[in-house]
């Protein structure tokens, strides 16, 4: 049987394909998930990606996956018909860091899903974390930080040591411009976000 | 604890986060163990991209981005197949390549290299593949390229893969280099690599099948990804 291909850096050049926006080109997806008629609350998610030092790294790719506001992932594995996918909603976005180590999304606060045995998880994004100096990607996930109650009964929160769960759990604020979570990607340190072996 | 659909990352083929020859690992690796991660429908869906994703001329980076004439260079194809671990093809699925042009230089502003850009590459594509696993574009086979890890260091040739499978977890972004380059038994990044057959796998195959009389050679490169272990749940 064939063995899985070894996996190489993204690098540094990886815009030109991936995020392709500066050259008025289109990706298959962008960091606007949402469209103003998409159902759910509407929030922005944003943190900078850090270097073991604290440094911005200014050359990562953040990949988010989220189910819509329903709890319904638009994938043929999500077969809970009773549940409406929304149009224009693919629950995929990417995002390049600028020189401030800065990604943001537009979306929508996902709804819950099963987790295993069907406990329902708490409302979460799944994410892919890679950059120029990392030969392998990463992958990690944020919750939101006023789900105190679901996030307390998280099957994959409680299997974090409590201590690292704060690099789990984005902030959230109400701004003029809109309800705004936060949480910054830490590579490497003291504060190094959890990582899964997903 | 229910069985797991899916493979694990094999981490005895995939390169550490570390690998100190490569010095940007140094302060971008992740130290602390990785904590195990259920798969849950989180894990089993992902993003579905078709051919509704591609537009005319997507898997032909000779023609994509012309202004005023060819791009400069060797045209290639490059052909294979996107496995599973159970030697299943994938269909369906998205592959996104990006690559320097003929002279290693990439057509981004970070990149500094002094080697001319060509107006009529951009070094970006993106193919589906068939009900067989495959897929194929023509492109210009990339240059070589200084990069400032080391005395002397010069990237082998290579194109960049980003692939999705049918999950998040089945992602693979990786790199895709051709037969007897010089450069590749002193690169750090290919050597991040701790197998050396998963290295070899990443070479591609020069192909007289898959070369074009009179126009283009051909190299054939197939990738696998992670693979569920036993039959899909199925009503």
């Amino acid at each position: 049987m064939p063995k899985q291909s070894a996996a190489q850096t993204i690098g540094p050049y990886f815009a030109i394909c991936l995020t392709p926006e500066i050259w008025g080109m289109e990706g298959i997806a962008s960091n606007t998930l949402r469209r103003s008629d998409t159902p759910g609350e509407h929030i922005r998610i944003e943190g900078r990606v850090l270097d073991g030092e604290g440094v911005a790294v200014s050359d990562a790719l953040i990949e988010i996956w989220q189910a819509n506001a329903a709890g319904r992932y638009r994938h043929p594995e999500d077969d809970r018909e009773e549940l409406a996918l929304d149009e224009g909603f693919t629950g995929f976005g990417r995002c390049r860091t600028d020189a401030d180590g800065a990604f943001s999304f537009e979306t929508v606060k996902p709804g819950r899903v099963p987790g295993q045995g069907n406990r329902l998880q708490a409302p979460h994004v799944s994410l892919i974390v890679q950059a120029r100096g990392m030969l392998s990607h990463a992958f990690t996930r944020f919750y939101f930080s006023d789900e105190e109650a679901a996030n307390e009964e998280d099957a994959v929160l409680a299997s974090v040591e409590a201590a690292r769960r704060p690099t789990l759990i984005a902030a959230r604020s109400e701004t003029p411009d809109g309800i705004v979570y936060r949480l910054d990607i830490v590579l490497q340190g003291d504060e190094e976000t959890v990582f899964f072996d997903a | 604890m229910d069985e797991k659909l899916y493979t694990a990352r094999d981490w005895n083929l995939h390169p550490p986060y570390l690998h100190e020859p490569y010095k940007s690992t140094v302060l971008r690796s992740p130290r602390k163990a990785l904590v195990p991660l259920p798969e849950t429908l989180s894990e089993l869906t992902g993003p579905v991209y078709g051919h509704d994703a591609l537009k005319a001329g997507d898997d032909d980076l000779t023609m994509n981005a012309r202004l005023n004439g060819e791009p400069l260079g060797e045209r290639i194809i490059v052909t294979g197949r996107v496995l599973d671990e159970n030697d299943r093809p994938v269909p369906g699925t998205l592959v996104e390549v990006w690559q320097a042009n003929a002279a290693g230089r990439y057509h981004h502003p970070v990149e500094q290299h002094d080697a001319p850009l060509d107006p009529n590459f951009h070094g970006a594509g993106r193919v589906v593949t068939d009900a067989e696993g495959r897929y194929r574009f023509t492109t210009i086979r990339p240059g070589e390229y200084p990069w400032p890890n080391h005395d002397k260091a010069f990237r082998p040739a290579h194109i960049h893969f980003s692939l999705f499978g049918p999950s998040f977890i089945t992602r693979l972004v990786t790199q895709m280099y051709f037969p007897g380059d010089p450069l590749l038994p002193i690169d750090p990044i290919f050597l991040g690599i701790p197998d050396e057959e998963a290295r070899e796998r990443l070479i591609s195959k020069f192909s007289l099948a898959e070369t074009v009389h009179d126009w283009a050679l051909g190299y054939e490169f197939d990738i696998v990804l992670r693979g569920r272990k036993a039959t899909p749940r199925e009503a």
